[in-house]
């Protein structure tokens, strides 16, 4: 390692961040909130496959606000990730990786995503 | 470090349990909505089927092992510290193991095979 006293700056708060770089950390972000609400998920499955009464118990406690919010946040991180990861899918294959192509592309993951989280949060939730 | 998954078998099933994953996140609510699951009954029996119950019991393969791949990349990116990452990396693999055990458990109880 090069011993040599380079300058160094780190202020994430300051450094000017291309849109590519907000995709990327927000896709891992995303995917990271994904993961914890696993949990949750599975435990969903199982209440709505025990019984009857479960099923239903688990219905109306969806229908509750603050559940409903969670939701909404997590079907955004989930639309988020899945257009961000296709992005990536594209880029490993060398599709848009031109710098003015791959911001173009981080801004369409960042809209597509939230017209979609949108449309199918206000039509299911 | 040696051990583990190697950098190009981790990318290749990273991308390989994202496609099976897009493909089920894209089909299955059509197909549900299609078959006509409007109630417990009905949504119970068709996880019941056999071919369902495989198909989403590979989903969430897919799943724990995408997040595997994923939140290692997290750990081995700001982790440094080899015995934390390694730690937390084992946690990590045993809690994801339970996921996994458990909703499988939910699946074959479903379907009648474990009571």
């Amino acid at each position: 390692m090069n011993k040599r006293a380079s300058p160094v700056f780190l202020n994430l708060l300051q450094i000017g961040m291309p849109v590519t770089a907000i995709v990327s950390i927000l896709h891992r972000l995303s995917g990271l909130l994904l993961v914890l609400a696993l949990p949750l998920f599975v435990y969903a499955l199982q209440q709505s496959l025990h019984s009857p009464e479960s099923f239903a118990v688990l219905i109306s406690q969806i229908d509750a606000l603050p559940v409903k919010s969670i939701l909404a946040i997590l079907l955004w991180s989930l639309f988020h990730h899945l257009f961000a990861g296709l992005r990536f899918l594209l880029l490993d294959v060398e599709v848009g990786i031109q710098r003015q192509q791959a911001r173009k592309s981080a801004w369409s993951v960042n809209i597509v995503a939230a017209i979609v989280a949108v449309t199918i949060i206000w039509g299911c939730l | 470090m040696r051990g583990g998954l190697s950098g190009l078998s981790a990318w290749l099933l990273q991308r390989a349990s994202a496609v099976y994953m897009l493909l089920f996140i894209v089909l299955t609510p059509l197909y549900i909505w299609q078959r006509g699951v409007n109630d417990y009954s009905s949504w119970h029996m068709l996880l019941a089927e056999p071919a369902m119950a495989l198909f989403w019991a590979l989903f969430f393969l897919a799943l724990i092992a995408h997040a595997w791949v994923g939140v290692r990349d997290i750990l081995v990116d700001y982790v440094h510290s080899l015995i934390l990452r390694l730690g937390l990396l084992t946690i990590l693999a045993v809690l994801l193991v339970m996921m996994l055990f458990w909703v499988l458990g939910v699946l074959l109880l479903n379907s009648g095979v474990v009571v």
